[in-house]
């Protein structure tokens, strides 16, 4: 029993890691979910009955045009101009692979429409450029979604500005998320491990970057992550992994050329705001800044960062900002430091 | 292509001329009901997702000056079709008479479509940051189109429509975005319809027109129809629909 | 007339001494021309340029995509690049290419006309094209256009920082280039045919833009109105399709591909008109089943308006309307697939020659057949749900608009030379130039199927790393796709002052066209031709100078008339 035990879990710890199984077929991602079965199947059904027409008359051209290639200038070719049975032919019986087609896709396509009564919902909400998502039980994630492995999964997607998609290609679905209304999809994870997931419809600067990771997992671990407040790791690392988890970085460059300033040298410095005055960059104002980015622009840049009001917890926002102050002994750019110039009065 | 008389190079009859023009203008007649149709897509759709604010949208809007325009504009499909008929009959004397009462008639309509927009600037009723569909139930000392004794009745159903719909100002600028849209496309239309009628007459008054070549006379006239059609269509669905009694 | 070529002992050849291109000197007589032909080259040149400048985008892309984290241009940058490669490609090349060109050049001669039937409205959608083209390249100076070439709102109307306004309106008037054209000529081909000149002896090139036509009319002003609207919103903050202020980006969507749906068959008909001149031409025989491509044409152009929805299987609309969609999409495949068979077979019994234009013809065969079927997985629901908005669908209309599109461009371009200019071009390079351009192409377009179903979305200035082999791949194949290109660019105009004197009818072709003098004369015909013979019908044309064995002969049929 003891051994048992102790194989599962190490085949548990094991999968934790890898990535799912690959599909036994080149060219196509894994098969993560209950749909990508179907899906990949009937991509087969379509890609085989193409190629056979495709390699079909591709073969025939390429016959004729050696068996009958000109052997004279003057050379003519027959009378030959048409005939109704192939012509009804190559009409009836392409129309019928059509509709073959047609249909399977159709039946793939309501399963997923059509959510099953029992799920696990998850909301999502998309915005310029960004994914949060929220757990049954309040539970918030940024850009991550950490779901039970099979289970009947149905994300709410809604969208705060543009219209986003959501796309597992591991699941193979996707779903717009239009501003507002709310879209709902579904899927049941099949396999335990982390897929991508992107933005699948252009909104802007950072589309491509506006992705993330579904960790699937299993359940009993699942559920251990659902309970769990925060990892037991000293603050300024707690606060390095928030400052990447909320995306912070992707603005804040730490060479100054992002469209935030550079964070490096900043806390405890004076920093210059856009309506002239100066204020000095104390844990306050990296609170207020983190809650209400627009108080206080500092000059040369644009009122873009948005707000994690609500998303943040006390304790993150004091992590996040242990973290900025172990960046004071960082070199600070020329250009894009959050700190005024020292001391000539120019702007 | 050189033109010999009313002959252009690039044809070999004059009927085939004839037959040509008249296709051509039939065919843009064909993309402007395309175009105006989408619009009026887009109307009817929002008509129906936000049918109380088009409701009060429709309800602001001058029934007697609208069907006075409607009656209008058919009286200028007449006399244009008299013109074309006098054109078709040798009539040249009453070619340049029939133009000018259509012109007239256009200009008419047009006074009275300025009453109106101005009506609606003077209201707030203009899509943007001034627009406040409860503007003239709020002062009603400010409009005049209000009557006292149906201030409460004006009151009670604005009130009814914002419970309804709590956004009802957001969505009944969008039927006034559309009103202006329409209506506005229509009139640019009728202005370019204008300006084509005072070439007529000019041309007429210089007696080009004949029942062997009117051509232009038949074809401003197939234009200006559709013009008058358009706005058969706009009057129902911008002042008809869902009038309160 | 044969040529020196065929016989090897006629005299040699000479230009004619008057017809379009030295009839008139001086600019003005360029820009105030009336006359299609001259009107056709004006489109040339401007096409050609915007040509450029679309490619010079793609070269951008490609570049910039070699690495995943985008080493060459910023975020903002690379999404003005597609965008603009987009607007440009679509707006500006591909729908006016062919019918613009050829078509203006081609149709009165092939019907028997003197000119259009409209020239001076002709001249005007030049002028039109190109006050577009001048709003639509403001915008890219001034700011560019980051939207997407479909401007779906609210990205475009609210929150995109880029010159919108101007690129909307730039679109918007060059619509009515489309719309005036398609005008003109949908009324030559009805009431200017010459004697003799029956619905079903026309060729096939007139037959494929008179379906053009009636699509470019039908469904340009609806882009028209919703451009003006998405416009109006932008500038004046209305609300139809900002759901903060109540409206639905949907319907936007939904107004937008009622036209850019069709428009793709604007896009694609005209070339595969080329197609089935090229193939009897070269095969020296009738095409198989006239009247099937014939109607295949118009069932095209009219099916094609009901299928717009194929392009928001996941907007989360209802599932009934994705299921009639989609099978309305199958359906609109089928007149395409029964084009590919007719074209096919009509090379069984041919003589077939691997001229330059034959070998665009058997490139586009090819290539139209994988870019086709592969319309048949984005209209299938169950495979669209996984490869919507990713390469897949970036592969597969560069397959139907380059591999098909272009190839009939240029295969047209270089059978009409000759008859354009009067002088061929050189035949051993441009076999090259193909060859070139068909290897180039499908380097890089191929592995974006294989991106696609991966699941890398389109659209990505940055991509994970995994996705890079492909992404290589598919810049070294533009990178020789863009020699395919600049090679025609450079022989054809060489050839167009330098070439070899072509004749009267070089191939030889059987339309209407080839019997007069290359270059034509302004009225095109000396005297009005009275048609008295089917079309690509080699046996019953002694006038072509061909061997064409004598029990086979059939006496040709006399003019009826006019109808």
């Amino acid at each position: 029993m003891a051994v048992a035990a102790e194989i599962s879990g190490r085949v548990r710890r094991r999968k934790e890691h890898t990535r799912a199984v690959q599909s036994p077929l080149p060219f196509f991602p894994e098969q993560a979910s209950s749909f990508a079965g179907s899906v990949d199947t009937l991509f087969l059904f379509v890609l085989l009955t193409c190629l056979f027409f495709a390699v079909l008359v591709s073969a025939l051209a390429m016959f004729a045009a050696f068996k009958f290639r000109r052997t004279s200038p003057a050379q003519v070719g027959s009378t030959l101009e048409g005939n109704l049975i192939l012509e009804v032919g190559w009409t009836v019986i392409p129309l019928m692979i059509a509709l073959v087609m047609f249909a399977w896709g159709a039946v793939v396509y309501v399963n997923f429409r059509i959510a099953p009564k029992d799920t696990l919902d998850i909301y999502v909400v998309g915005k310029q450029w960004m994914w949060k998502l929220q757990q049954p039980n309040g539970k918030r994630e940024i850009n991550e979604l950490h779901i039970p492995v099979n289970r009947d999964i149905k994300l709410i997607l809604g969208s705060e500005d543009v219209i986003h998609d959501f796309y597992v290609p591991a699941f193979r679905v996707k779903m717009d998320v239009v501003p507002g209304r709310y879209n709902t999809m579904w899927f049941r994870p099949t396999r335990v491990g982390k897929y991508h997931f992107f933005c699948s419809q252009y909104c802007g600067t950072n589309h491509a970057a506006m992705g993330g990771e579904v960790t699937v997992m299993d359940p009993a671990e699942y559920a251990a992550w659902l309970s769990d407040e925060s990892g037991n790791m000293n603050p300024v690392s707690a606060g390095a992994q928030l400052f990447t988890q909320l995306a912070c970085v992707t603005c804040h460059l730490s060479d100054g050329t992002g469209r935030a300033p550079s964070l490096n040298g900043v806390y405890s410095g004076r920093v210059l705001l856009a309506d002239g005055t100066s204020v000095t960059a104390d844990d306050a104002y990296i609170r207020e800044s983190i809650l209400q980015p627009k108080a206080k622009i500092v000059a040369g840049y644009q009122p873009v960062m948005p707000t994690f009001q609500g998303l943040v917890t006390e304790e993150q926002i004091m992590n996040l900002t242990a973290y900025i102050k172990s960046l004071q002994s960082q070199p600070v750019p020329a250009k894009g430091a959050g700190i005024a110039p020292a001391a000539t009065g120019k702007k | 292509m050189h033109r010999t008389g009313a002959l252009y190079g690039q044809f070999e009859t004059l009927e085939q001329q004839k037959e040509t023009a008249s296709l051509g203008m039939w065919i843009f007649l064909v993309t402007e009901v395309m175009f105006f149709g989408g619009i009026m897509l887009a109307y009817t759709i929002n008509r129906h997702t936000s049918f109380h604010a088009f409701a009060m949208g429709s309800n602001t809007l001058s029934l007697p000056l609208g069907g006075f325009n409607t009656v209008v504009l058919l009286a200028s499909s007449f006399t244009m079709a008299m013109a074309v008929w006098s054109s078709q009959t040798g009539k040249k004397r009453l070619i340049p008479i029939f133009l000018t009462l259509t012109i007239l008639l256009g200009f008419v309509f047009f006074g009275v479509k300025y009453v109106e927009y101005a009506q609606k600037f003077h209201n707030h009723l203009i899509p943007g940051k001034n627009f406040d569909i409860r503007y003239c139930v709020n002062n009603p000392s400010k409009c005049e189109d209000i009557q006292p004794d149906d201030l409460a009745k004006e009151r009670a159903e604005i009130a009814e429509a914002f419970e309804a719909d709590p956004d009802l100002n957001a969505h009944a600028q969008l039927y006034y975005s559309a009103y202006f849209g329409m209506t506005g496309l229509h009139a640019l239309h009728m202005v370019i319809g204008a300006g084509l009628l005072f070439w007529l007459l000019r041309n007429s008054m210089r007696g080009m027109y004949t029942p062997e070549w009117n051509t232009p006379v038949d074809l401003v006239g197939l234009y200006w129809h559709f013009v008058d059609i358009v706005w058969i269509y706009l009057f129902p669905l911008l002042y008809l629909i869902d009038r309160h009694k | 007339m044969s040529t020196a070529s065929r016989t090897g002992t006629a005299p040699a050849l000479k230009l004619p001494e008057k017809h379009y291109l030295n009839s008139e000197y001086g600019l003005r007589s360029w820009l105030l021309t009336t006359d299609h032909k001259r009107i056709a080259l004006l489109y040339l040149a401007s096409v050609t340029f915007f040509f450029f400048i679309g490619g010079f985008f793609a070269m951008m892309i490609r570049l910039h995509l070699l690495t995943p984290s985008g080493y060459l241009l910023s975020a903002d940058t690379y999404n003005r690049m597609f965008t603009m490669h987009g607007v440009t490609m679509v707006f500006f090349f591909l729908i006016p290419s062919i019918p613009t060109i050829l078509g203006n050049f081609l149709i009165p001669l092939m019907v028997g006309a003197k000119d259009l039937a409209f020239p001076k409205i002709n001249l005007l959608s030049w002028y039109i094209y190109i006050v577009g083209g001048a709003f639509t390249l403001y915008s890219m100076v001034t700011g560019g256009l980051d939207t997407g070439w479909t401007f779906y709102t609210p990205l475009s109307t609210v929150y995109s920082n880029s010159a919108v306004a101007p690129a909307v309106l730039g679109v918007f008037i060059t619509g009515f280039s489309s719309i005036l054209t398609g005008l003109n000529f949908l009324v030559t081909i009805h009431t200017m045919r010459a004697p003799g000149m029956t619905w079903f002896r026309l060729p096939l090139f007139v037959w494929a833009h008179y379906a053009t036509s009636v699509v470019m009319i039908l469904g340009t002003p609806v882009i028209a109105i919703t451009l003006g609207l998405a416009a109006m919103e932008r500038v004046f903050g209305l609300g139809f399709f900002n759901p903060a202020m109540g409206g639905d980006p949907i319907l936007f969507q939904h107004l937008f591909w009622f036209y850019s749906h069709p428009a793709v068959y604007i896009m694609i008909l005209p070339a595969m008109g080329v197609i089935s001149e090229l193939i009897p031409t070269f095969a020296r025989k009738k095409l198989f089943g006239y009247h099937f491509v014939a109607g295949s044409s118009i069932a095209i152009a009219v099916i094609g308006f009901v299928v717009w929805a194929h392009h928001m299987f996941l907007t989360g609309q209802s599932t009934y309307a994705a299921i009639a969609f989609s099978f309305l999409t199958f359906l609109v495949a089928i007149p395409s697939a029964i084009k590919t068979f007719n074209w096919t077979a009509t090379l069984f019994g041919g003589s077939i020659s691997f001229d330059t234009p034959m070998l665009y013809a058997f490139g586009f065969l090819g290539l139209f057949l994988v870019g086709g079927l592969t319309g048949l997985f984005l209209g299938c629901l169950g495979i669209d749900m996984h490869v919507h908005d990713t390469y897949f669908v970036v592969a597969h209309f560069h397959y139907i608009m380059v591999g098909g599109a272009v190839m009939g461009y240029l295969g047209g371009l270089h059978f009409w030379w000759p008859k354009m200019t009067g002088r061929m071009y050189p035949e051993w390079l441009a076999r090259i130039a193909a060859f070139i351009l068909f290897v180039g192409f499908n380097l890089t377009f191929f592995p974006q199927f294989v991106l696609g179903y991966l699941g890398m979305p389109r659209r990505y200035h940055a991509y994970p790393p995994e996705f890079q082999v492909y992404n290589v791949m598919s810049t070294a194949g533009a990178s020789i796709l863009a020699v395919g290109y600049l090679l025609p660019m450079a022989y054809l105009t060489w050839a167009a002052f330098y070439g070899k004197i072509a004749g009267e009818n070089p191939w030889p072709a059987t339309g209407l066209e080839w019997k007069t003098p290359s270059p034509p004369p302004t009225e095109n015909f000396e005297v009005t031709p009275v048609v008295t013979w089917e079309p690509y019908d080699f046996h019953n044309r002694p006038d072509l100078g061909l061997d064409v064995p004598s029990h086979t002969g059939v006496m040709p049929v006399p003019a009826h008339g006019h109808d």
